[in-house]
């Protein structure tokens, strides 16, 4: 769980990244996409490292959910969870089905186009065309919307997530007030700087 | 003071429980949680009724016997005390309380809040200890030079009591504050570092047999326990499995 929460971690940074040269220079952001769609090595070594870290992830997820679940079969009838830890931690697997769930409609939204661009229609190469589709990804409100929420839901996971898997790999000793810093910034920053990315387009486009 | 206080009744392992609502009045602030329970019961067999079972041995902390899941939390609303160390001016009159057993399938219900936590027992059986030979020319301990902050860390990992409410806090039911706290404990020092491989391949084995549930860090156990054990316990316990593991 630490060990791939962390990998999604320097993944969503990396993503990051690309995704805010959008805001300054479609140039770039073209170039970077391109860069990412075509390099054989992110296409078939990084890309299939990717779907298996998030598969893995998930799936780990929901089967320590349920074994923890299971540790407790007759429930309390009082229990004050929040007097002793706080709602992020008690909730991951909450956080975690949203996050899911928008990356069901991500998938929809970008890579089955780019799936069927590339290998379905074979269309011709255009270095170009990525600006174009992810600013008219972001016309519909109800889409920016679905991001924005989404978005909140994955700060709350790396709130708790962020830390916790430094805890799980055993490393909690001076540097742990600086990881719980760098957690908070990265779980407030990173999300809170896409959903600037989704309203910039969204509201750029009027 | 007047109560009014919802039990956990269960009259054995397999029969099923039920709350049960007792009012109770003449409660004095000064009174500890189990005085306060100590009343009820003399209430109850005056009755010719089944008086409450529940745990409690030494009554001042050191024992780890008096598992009681009161309001929602494990020991009651206080910090770093037992349930005996809890005293009835922590609620108001008038206030209704709510007293569970501890719950986790590796605690199973003995009797109404009373629960076997032997699976403790058997996880210290399984590694807890440092083996010494007892044939007459035992080293003396104090000869072996100890960095004092080692010793103060084991000691610190030393003072868990057993109680259990680590488990009976965490959403997960799981173990680890306390096995953490007694591998750690031995972990730190000279004396214990030649079985520690061993130690905590086999603690953990033990512990995840026993059907307690996998730690997700939410912190909940070191908020509740009343001796304080810090999650560092948990984490100096990953650090050691990964290099026992490696070590095989
Ligand atoms: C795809 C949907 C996802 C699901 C269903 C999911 C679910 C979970 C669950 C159940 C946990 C463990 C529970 C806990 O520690 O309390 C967890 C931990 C974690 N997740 Fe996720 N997650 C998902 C996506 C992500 C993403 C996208 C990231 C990072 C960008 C991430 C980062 C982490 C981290 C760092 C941890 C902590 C690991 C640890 O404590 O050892 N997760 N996740
Ligand atoms: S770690 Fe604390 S809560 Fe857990 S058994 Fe030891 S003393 Fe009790
Ligand atoms: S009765 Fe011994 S700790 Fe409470």
């Amino acid at each position: 769980m630490a060990l791939s929460g962390l990998f999604l971690v320097v993944f969503l940074f990396q993503h990051f990244t690309i995704n805010f040269s959008s805001v300054f220079s479609a140039k770039t952001f073209n170039s970077l996409s391109h860069f990412m769609g075509t390099n054989p090595l992110v296409q078939f070594v990084l890309q299939p490292v990717l779907i298996f870290g998030v598969i893995y992830h998930f799936v780990m997820g929901f089967v320590l959910e349920i074994q923890n679940r299971g540790a407790r079969a007759t429930k309390y009838g009082s229990y004050n969870g929040g007097a002793n830890a706080s709602w992020m931690s008690r909730n991951m697997i909450l956080s975690g089905i949203v996050i899911l769930s928008f990356l069901g409609l991500h998938f929809y939204d970008f890579w089955v186009p780019e799936i069927n661009h590339k290998y379905i229609e074979v269309l011709p190469e255009d270095p170009n065309r990525y600006y174009e589709e992810l600013v008219h990804k972001f016309h519909s409100p109800v889409r920016v919307g679905i991001y924005v929420l989404s978005f909140v839901f994955l700060s709350l996971h790396l709130l708790h997530g962020f830390n916790s898997s430094f805890q799980s790999l055993g490393v909690n000793n001076k540097y742990s007030v600086t990881i719980q810093k760098l957690t908070r910034a990265f779980a407030i920053l990173i999300p809170l700087g896409f959903i600037f990315i989704a309203l910039y387009h969204h509201l750029n486009a009027f | 003071m007047k109560l009014t206080l919802k039990i956990w009744r269960q009259a054995n392992a397999q029969a099923p429980g039920k709350m049960v609502t007792y009012p109770i009045d003449n409660v004095s602030p000064d009174m500890s949680f189990l005085e306060m329970m100590d009343v009820l019961n003399e209430q109850l067999i005056q009755k010719g009724d089944d008086p409450v079972a529940f745990d409690h041995d030494c009554r001042e902390g050191i024992c780890g016997m008096c598992s009681m899941f009161i309001n929602g939390e494990a020991h009651g609303p206080d910090r770093l005390v037992t349930t005996c160390q809890l005293h009835m001016r922590k609620f108001k009159d008038g206030d209704t309380i709510t007293i569970e057993p501890f719950r986790a399938n590796a605690f199973p219900v003995i009797k109404d809040l009373a629960v076997d936590r032997s699976a403790f027992d058997r996880i210290q059986q399984a590694g807890g200890f440092v083996s010494v030979n007892t044939s007459g020319n035992t080293q003396d301990a104090n000869a072996i030079p100890i960095d004092k902050h080692d010793a103060d860390r084991a000691f610190d990992a030393a003072t868990c009591i057993g109680c259990g409410a680590c488990v009976a806090t965490c959403k997960n039911a799981s173990a680890m504050l306390f096995v953490s706290a007694k591998v750690s404990q031995y972990a730190l020092l000279p004396q214990g570092k030649v079985e520690a491989t061993d130690r905590v391949l086999n603690m953990v084995k033990q512990m995840d047999s026993e059907g307690f549930g996998n730690c997700t860090n939410t912190g909940a156990c070191e908020v509740e326990c009343p001796k304080g054990i810090s999650l560092e316990n948990i984490a100096r316990m990953n650090r050691e499995y990964l290099s026992a593991s490696i070590k095989g």
